[in-house]
């Protein structure tokens, strides 16, 4: 019988080796790629090995602990329903992210970074696992530091590129910031538990006060991870930036440990005052509907991307905050469907944001570039891709009968409960977080569409867009296997209800066998249903079409042009046009900047016109207090930066200050 | 039992058969207001039949996403219209949550429409496809919240049982204003969905001021054949819905009840025409107070539930 | 009673939110008429007893609100010639939201104020909180001289249906001097207007801001 965890730390060690052979072997070599794929998958492998034993072991919950020499605490990792929700993509994504690096970041085509990023790939991995497995504050941050650490030098993967290295350090910059905060946090929890054991719920009562600052300063330490909404400052630009692989499993998975986190946190207390969850919806609903407007505006594909994250925590979000209402009403409806759907809307999305960011990859590797307006027509070029990519979208809209659609009605269904009861106050955030799920809903219709529109449809609006074709079978296989996995949990969802049971009673604390489960509030067959039923519409409808086209031959011709003698594939509808409208309708939000050359004369001979979306938070929220906080201090700076011996002396004066403060 | 299968068989062949009837009377309406003839009631019936037995005209541009729009689309409303009690009867399919698979399959609808517009790599489809994408970020919070009042009135998640509260109430403990309200949102919902006057005008010959009819430009033989079928019973669907809430009426016996929703159906078209006829088209840019005022009637009709 | 009362009061509300939304300043003057119409029904509605202070109250304000002042309204904007759209500060879209916002909070705002059982049993509190912030909100987010005149009524119609609450207990003088000022007010503004007009061609209020010195 293999124990589970002990499978688990072996998939670590495995993972974070796996970068160390091809450190040692020629840089123009692609022998050192093949091995790190193959020890990924291996890890990987491995890990579901262990993740299925725990599953079929019964067990709620599996620790080992250990006394080790470092300072502070003891070696104490653990596996429960709630750690193995979130080691699924982190096994999945590492796998399938290495094999399409083979590819698509080939090491002879990059011998400057392609050893260190399948280095720092393999480290990022085993730190995640880490930090969902630490059952110790002083572990659970190492794995955290070694996990930003390891994200920073892959973001930073070109850092030649000015562009790049600035995303790298806003990424630095705010992840210490979150760190800062988990310092506090631990410090917090040790006060209150005496010990740094973790993700026990505190027993007997704290002051309030206590309780809310924990409560406020995880939800921000935690949350600048996850990416909500006003801390989602350094999420674009590290999306955008990195090599796409990297960006999936950026947003794939790295973004889930802050939730992890934050899920963490909000289980501290067995009776959380009310206003916990009602902020959470709150927040949520603010980040679900800012973070897809700002997708929209957004010209750069990657981008857009990365912005839609943004959207897509805001709703796990709002899983949460409803989970953590159903614990202050006391109504386990609530936390069921919230957590339930918060947490399968999280596996959803380390399946279509992979999926998406690796087409983006695909199309990025065929034209060199992310201006989507500049694209277009690539759906006849990279016929495999654009399917790909509509699967991808219609889930991440959470159109059914697709993944993203089950999530979502959890979450739906779930609000709905929460305002038909008469409980407190809880109906007005529930009231507020179902409209804006649905705005939230028609706007990722739009980003989307945009996406798809503006890149695949049409006629292609540069010359290098039409040289486009599509990329490696390396790279196509595990976007298949992605899309693969959104079409089944679309239809099965059935198939995950045991894995979420068992999270959910994890994080209620309470035996597996005592929660309610999902199928009892949603008619989880009822999707596949649906998808049937959807699939012999469509295919009776092809049929009907294609009979009828047999009888009458249909023709080809040009496009409709209205007349219009000369149209070149230049006026088309770009993405930012579709989005403009939008974009004026969230102006007070987005600011979007517009260049405009105005026309005088009569035969005016030359005009441009630019818009660009830049992140609001980051250029008018952040930068500018920084730069008077850094003003301010700046006459602090002479004592640093002088030659070695100013700072010998330094050495010097702290001693004999020291000294003279200890003889007094 | 057989009385259940006799119901659902009519709500099949209502939906199958009428649709293109509202669209008639709608314009037999706008003719009588403007003293013309005006084309026959069954006008669209003949326009269909005309379609499938044309060749299409398919653009060089496009790929496959073209041709599954229509098709798409089309599924997409029937299924939703299997989700939609009419009158009194229940919905041939009705399980907890399904309003919100209901709202969803327009949002399928409207990407697969859209996506099929930007194909053809046409400026005016995608300005089309711009109006339309953008309208329905703010009709879809609207219908949400009319759906929150019916939720609290009847306690349930689904829609038939849902649209069904309003009937088994008496007149004194109904919510009358609160009805009143999402009913007058849910008409705003069912123009702008519709794209009807004041949102969009459908006849006009302008590609510039158009939405949906702007979309479907280079659909042709039996693909526009398949959009306009579509367009017919997303606005029967989205009246039903509506009739439900404004006119909770029921007498018990099938045989009045099924009349009795035709009856009301065609009265809904003809408010509809006269509404077309007596109002102008908005500005573009006028349509989003309209379509957030229909979301503030709603989310005012939940406020007043609450009290 | 409380029936119609409420059902007299969701329409006045849905006025305001109509006020903030419309574009015309002549919808925006026939929407204030037709709500001081309204109005001008509640006392009759809400008064128990047989007397004849209601009517003269209802009466006046009627007229007053529905013909007297519209029509001043109306002639001002005849004379001024001044171009038929409001001119908001921000948009009409999030003026709308504002003024949803606030009737939310006035409901929710009234629910938890300790009123008498027949007073928390209609919307006449949070109505005329909802009023009073739509006048606010007219004044603040409005260009305009006259929209500003328009703000005013309605801030005053706010004030109008709190004293519904007190209909029993004060005067009716005290309620017609209130009508009175705001003939008054009324009327010196659009006398103002005129001569605004043709001073200086223009009814920005900003530009009043150049007067500071």
């Amino acid at each position: 019988m293999p124990m589970p965890l002990e499978l688990m730390l072996v998939a670590c060690v495995v993972a974070a080796s796996s970068g160390m052979p091809g450190l040692v072997i020629s840089r123009r070599s692609n022998a050192g790629q093949w091995i790190a794929a193959a020890l990924n998958v291996v890890g990987s492998t491995v890990g579901g090995c262990g993740l299925i034993a725990h599953y079929f072991s019964g067990t709620d919950i599996q620790q080992i602990s250990r006394t080790w020499s470092l300072p502070l605490g003891h070696f104490a990792v653990g596996i429960d329903g709630l750690s193995a929700v979130f080691l699924v993509p982190i096994l999945l994504i590492s796998a399938l992210g290495s094999i399409y690096g083979l590819e698509y970041w080939r090491q002879s085509e990059h011998p400057r970074n392609g050893k260190k990023l399948r280095f720092c790939w393999g480290l990022l991995t085993a730190a995640m696992m880490l930090v969902v497995l630490a059952r110790d504050a002083i572990v659970l941050l190492m794995g955290w530091e070694i996990m930003a650490l390891a994200a920073f030098f892959l973001v930073a993967t070109e850092d030649w590129n000015i562009e790049v290295r600035r995303a790298a350090w806003v990424f630095l910059v705010a992840a210490h910031v979150g760190t800062l905060c988990l310092f506090a946090l631990f410090g917090l929890l040790r006060y209150v538990n005496g010990s740094f054991d973790l993700w026990a719920s505190t027993s007997g009562e704290i002051p309030a006060w206590l309780a809310n600052t924990i409560f406020v300063v995880g939800m921000i330490g935690f949350g600048l991870k996850a990416g909500i909404m006003p801390l989602h400052v350094w999420l674009p630009g590290a999306h955008a930036n990195a090599p796409s692989h990297v960006s999936a499993i950026l947003s794939g998975v790295l973004l889930k440990a802050g939730v992890y986190g934050m899920i963490r946190v909000a289980a501290c207390m067995p009776h959380p005052p009310m206003w916990w969850g009602m902020t959470l919806l709150v927040i949520g609903s603010i980040s679900g509907i800012l973070g897809i407007a700002f997708a929209v505006a957004q010209h750069d594909f990657k981008r857009l991307l990365a912005y839609s994250s943004v959207e897509n925590i805001g709703i796990i979000t709002i899983g949460i905050g409803l989970a953590l209402l159903g614990r202050s009403a006391g109504h386990s409806d609530w936390i069921v469907l919230g957590l339930g759907g918060a947490l399968l809307h999280l596996l959803n999305h380390s399946l279509f944001k992979p999926l998406l960011f690796m087409g983006a990859g695909s199309v990025l590797h065929a034209v060199h570039t992310r201006q989507s307006d500049l694209l277009g027509g690539l759906a006849k070029f990279m016929p495999r891709t654009f399917a790909l990519i509509v699967i991808g979208a219609m889930s991440i809209c959470g159109l059914p009968p697709f993944n993203g659609f089950v999530s979502e009605f959890l979450i739906y269904i779930g609000l709905f409960h929460v305002s038909a009861s008469n409980a407190g106050n809880a109906w007005i955030s529930a009231a507020l977080a179902a409209p804006a799920l649905a705005m939230i809903g028609a706007l990722a219709v739009a980003a989307f569409v945009k996406l798809i529109g503006g890149i695949f449809c049409g006629t292609p609006r540069t010359e290098t867009a039409s040289h486009a074709h599509d990329p490696h079978m390396l790279m196509l296989v595990p976007m298949v296997f992605l899309a693969v996995c959104c079409v089944l949990i679309g239809l099965l969802p059935m198939t995950m209800a045991g894995l979420l049971q068992r999270a959910i009673a994890a994080w209620e604390m309470s035996p597996s066998s005592a929660t309610i489960s999902i199928g009892e509030f949603v008619p989880l067959y009822g999707f596949l249903v649906v998808g049937l039923l959807l699939a012999v519409l469509g295919f009776a409808g092809a049929m009907a079409i294609q009979r009828l086209r047999l009888r009458q031959p249909s023709t080809s011709a040009g496009t409709w042009d209205c007349g219009y003698l000369r149209p070149t594939s230049r006026i088309q509808y770009t993405g930012s046009s579709l989005s403009e409208m939008l974009t004026k309708l969230f102006g007070w939000v987005l600011f979007p900047k517009k260049s405009i050359v105005v026309l005088r004369a009569l035969f005016p001979n030359q005009a441009a016109f630019s818009s660009e979306t830049p992140d609001t938070v980051l250029d008018r929220g952040v930068l500018p207090p920084l730069r008077a906080i850094e003003r301010a201090i700046s006459w602090i700076r002479p004592i640093q930066g002088g030659p070695v011996q100013v700072y010998l002396l330094y050495v010097l004066a702290a001693l004999l200050t020291l000294l003279v403060f200890a003889s007094w | 039992m057989i009385a259940h299968a006799f119901n659902t068989l009519i709500h099949l062949v209502l939906l199958i058969t009428m649709p293109p009837m509202l669209l008639g009377v709608i314009n037999k309406t706008k003719a009588w207001f403007g003293g013309r003839v005006g084309p026959p009631v069954l006008q669209l019936y003949y326009d269909l039949i005309r379609l499938v037995q044309k060749g299409m005209v398919i653009s060089t541009t496009t790929t496959w996403i073209f041709q599954a729009g229509p098709i798409i689309t089309l599924g997409a409303v029937l299924l939703a219209a299997l989700l939609i009690p009419f009158g009194r009867f229940d919905a041939p399919i009705h399980f907890g949550g399904d309003l919100i698979l209901f709202a969803y399959l327009f949002a399928l609808g409207r990407f697969f429409t859209t996506a099929a517009a930007l194909d053809t790599g046409s400026p005016f489809e995608g300005m089309g496809a711009a109006r339309e994408v953008t309208f329905a970020c703010l009709s879809e919070p609207a219908l949400f919240l009319a759906f929150l009042v019916l939720v609290k009135l009847s306690g349930t998640y689904s829609l038939t049982p849902m649209l069904h509260s309003p009937m088994a109430h008496t007149f004194v403990t109904l919510p009358v204003a609160s009805l009143l309200l999402i009913g007058a949102g849910l008409f705003i919902i069912v123009l702008a969905e519709n794209c009807r006057i004041p949102v969009d005008d459908p006849n006009t010959h302008l590609e510039l001021t158009m939405i949906h009819e702007v979309m479907v430009l280079d659909h042709s033989g039996p693909l526009l054949g398949f959009i306009l079928y579509g367009a017919s019973i997303k606005l029967f669907v989205l009246c039903a819905l509506l009739l439900n809430v404004i006119a909770p009426f029921q007498s018990r016996f099938a045989m009045i009840d099924w009349p009795m929703f035709i009856v009301e159906m065609l009265a809904i078209s003809v408010v509809i025409g006269v509404v077309e006829s007596v109002m102008a088209r908005l500005q573009m840019r006028h349509v989003p107070t309209l379509l957030v005022s229909a979301s503030l009637l709603c989310g005012f009709g939940f406020l007043l539930m609450l009290r | 009673m409380n029936a119609s009362v409420n059902a007299l009061l969701v329409v006045v509300l849905l006025l305001n939110l109509f006020l903030l939304g419309t574009s015309r300043i002549r919808a925006l003057i026939q929407g204030a008429a037709l709500q001081g119409i309204l109005l001008g029904c509640m006392p009759l509605l809400l008064h128990q007893h047989l007397s004849p202070f209601p009517f003269v109250i209802a009466a006046a304000t009627m007229i007053l609100k529905g013909s007297i002042v519209p029509q001043m309204l109306f002639k001002a904007l005849r004379d001024a010639q001044i171009k038929r759209e409001v001119e908001p500060l921000i948009g009409l879209i999030p003026t709308m939201l504002l003024g949803a916002l606030g009737t939310a909070i006035s409901i929710a705002f009234a629910s938890q104020l300790a009123l008498v059982p027949e007073h928390s049993q209609t919307l006449v509190v949070p109505a005329s909180f909802a009023t009073v912030l739509t006048g606010f909100l007219l004044l603040t987010t409005r260009i305009k001289a006259i929209t500003q005149v328009i703000g005013y009524l309605i801030l005053e119609n706010g004030i109008y249906i709190f004293g519904m609450l007190l209909l029993e207990a004060m005067p009716f003088l005290v309620e017609l001097g209130i009508l009175l000022d705001l003939f008054v007010g009324i009327f010196v503004v659009s006398i103002i207007i005129h001569h605004i007009n043709r001073e200086f061609a223009s009814l920005d209020t900003r530009r009043l801001a150049s007067l500071k010195e």
